[in-house]
């Protein structure tokens, strides 16, 4: 029988929440890496034992935990009990280092500063790990600052695809609130060369290469907060989705505005409709029906909760501008949780299940495409993101 | 009694005590304290090159990896005394080389 293996990240360390397909009892199982801040796990497509952890804190920096059982042990790859150092700087998981200008040995390239200013890239943190389609060895890691890392080798070592920051608008970019950060990264299983990524506050963009090279998609993009609203880049992107049967169809959750692309980013056009706000960070895409979106608004920019104290998933059944809300199980009155953008996910069972986490520590399963939600746990540390595994 | 901040012996290896913070520990699967046979002179830079040797999960947890400098919330203590600012590469206080002392390396209190 089928089941479902819910991945969550907290700002205090990870959880596994599991069922069968009947997605009715769980069994949660964590923390895992208890008191660090857990910005994403998500296991391998083709291994589905093959996990990724991004686990950070302020304090000691970033770490990558990887698990080949399915979550019940871990290794830091590349940094195995008893492995001999190897000069320093050493080559070891954790190390994420900037590409810089093969001509000067300087910074490839610098971004905008809050004040104006041009500013170098420091590295922060992982903000999202995306395995590849084809190999579990090979993963993809989106950082902050904004960059996108590759390895290989399962996560023992990392180089950045600085095609992505060398393409000539890095000047350009500039951090959000949440720092500037590349959050998105969508693999194309049509098409091994082609990647999606998304960052904010700079924008969307697209490789047709495997990553060497890239193009910013923004056009139809409209942002109140730059000079030009409708700039190539400096977008505030919060969250892109694409299925899977569709990989030139893509739906974007900006920082106000959800919007759609039917022509791989080239073109966008605004799908907000009839949303109450549509200010927001998750969007996604049910797992058999490409025209089927889900959002959560979110009330503004200035107050990051959902509207009039109820938490209400919307959901398109016709890739956009016609929305209904969706609230049966879910908390109508006095709730005022934010739910980030990583932090919503999909099965694949026959009855597609929905997931979210919010700020406030609940994760909700819907085991019937999202008309009806119940809490799988209540209680846990600010969810940063929820990843599904569907597992045969 | 001289101070403890003050000479260095001339041996040919050491058996340094070093403290770590919690989160270390859990990450090496250590207690509060681990030794470590660290070859004269015994230096900042020394102890922690060993120790990372010795628990390669920790490499880039105290030291930043494109620098090698101090991350900004860890500090170094030994004999009552704040080594986060000397240099990396002097010897450590005699007390520290002698094992009397621990090295402490110690999380800054800040956070939720």
């Amino acid at each position: 029988m089928s089941s479902v293996r819910v991945l969550v990240g907290t700002r205090k360390g990870a959880f596994i929440l599991s069922a069968d397909g009947k997605r009715k009892d769980w069994t949660v199982s964590g923390p895992f890496f208890s008191g660090w801040e857990i910005y994403h796990l998500k296991g391998s497509a083709i291994d589905p034992n093959r996990i990724y952890v991004s686990q950070s804190s302020g304090w000691f920096g970033q770490l990558i935990q990887r698990s080949d059982d399915g979550g019940s042990t871990w290794i830091q790859p590349g940094a195995a009990p008893g492995e001999a150092a190897s000069g320093w700087p050493p080559k070891i998981g954790n190390r994420f280092v900037y590409d810089q200008s093969p001509e000067t040995g300087k910074p490839l390239t610098t971004h905008q500063w809050y004040d104006g200013t041009q500013h170098p890239w420091e590295f922060k943190r992982v903000w999202h790990i995306e395995p590849s389609l084809t190999d579990p060895d090979t993963v993809y890691a989106g950082v902050e600052d904004a960059a996108l890392f590759k390895s290989t080798d399962g996560g023992e070592s990392w180089h950045e695809l600085s095609g992505l920051r060398g393409h000539g608008t890095g000047p350009q970019w500039q951090p959000g609130a949440g720092g500037m950060c590349l959050h998105t990264v969508i693999l194309d299983p049509a098409d091994p060369q082609r990647i999606y990524i998304a960052i904010s506050a700079a924008g969307a963009f697209r490789s047709s290469d495997g990553g060497n090279t890239w193009k910013p998609i923004n056009k139809g993009l409209r942002s109140q907060f730059m000079p030009d609203p409708t700039a190539e880049v400096g977008h505030c992107v919060h969250h892109v989705a694409m299925h899977k049967a569709r990989p030139d169809v893509l739906y974007m959750q900006k920082h106000w505005d959800v919007m759609r692309s039917d022509d791989a980013g080239e073109n966008w056009r605004e799908v907000s409709g009839n949303l109450p706000t549509d200010f927001g960070f998750v969007i996604d895409v049910h797992a058999h029906e490409p025209e089927t979106i889900y959002v959560v608004p979110i009330k503004s920019d200035s107050e990051h909760f959902v509207p009039d104290g109820k938490l209400r998933v919307f959901r398109s059944r016709t890739g956009g501008n016609e929305w209904e809300p969706l609230e049966k199980g879910l908390p109508q009155t006095d709730c005022y949780v934010n739910v980030l953008r990583d932090a919503m996910a999909v099965d694949s069972l026959d009855e597609c299940g929905i997931y979210f986490g919010t700020s406030g520590g609940q994760v909700y399963a819907s085991p019937d495409g999202g008309d009806s939600w119940s809490p799988i746990v209540r209680d846990l540390p600010g969810v940063l993101s929820v990843e599904v595994q569907t597992l045969a | 009694m001289s101070s403890p901040l003050t000479g260095s012996l001339c041996v040919s290896a050491s058996s340094i005590r070093v403290e770590l913070p919690y989160h270390l520990r859990t990450l090496a699967g250590v207690g509060a304290e681990v030794s470590l046979e660290v070859a004269s002179p015994v230096t900042l830079a020394r102890v922690l090159d060993t120790l990372e040797a010795r628990y390669p999960m920790l490499r880039g947890t105290i030291r930043e990896f494109e620098t090698g400098k101090r991350r900004p919330f860890l500090r170094f203590f030994a004999c009552e005394q704040d080594l986060s600012h000397e240099e990396m590469d002097i010897p450590l206080p005699a007390a520290v080389i002698e094992a009397r002392e621990p090295l402490l390396i110690v999380g800054a209190i800040a956070g939720g």
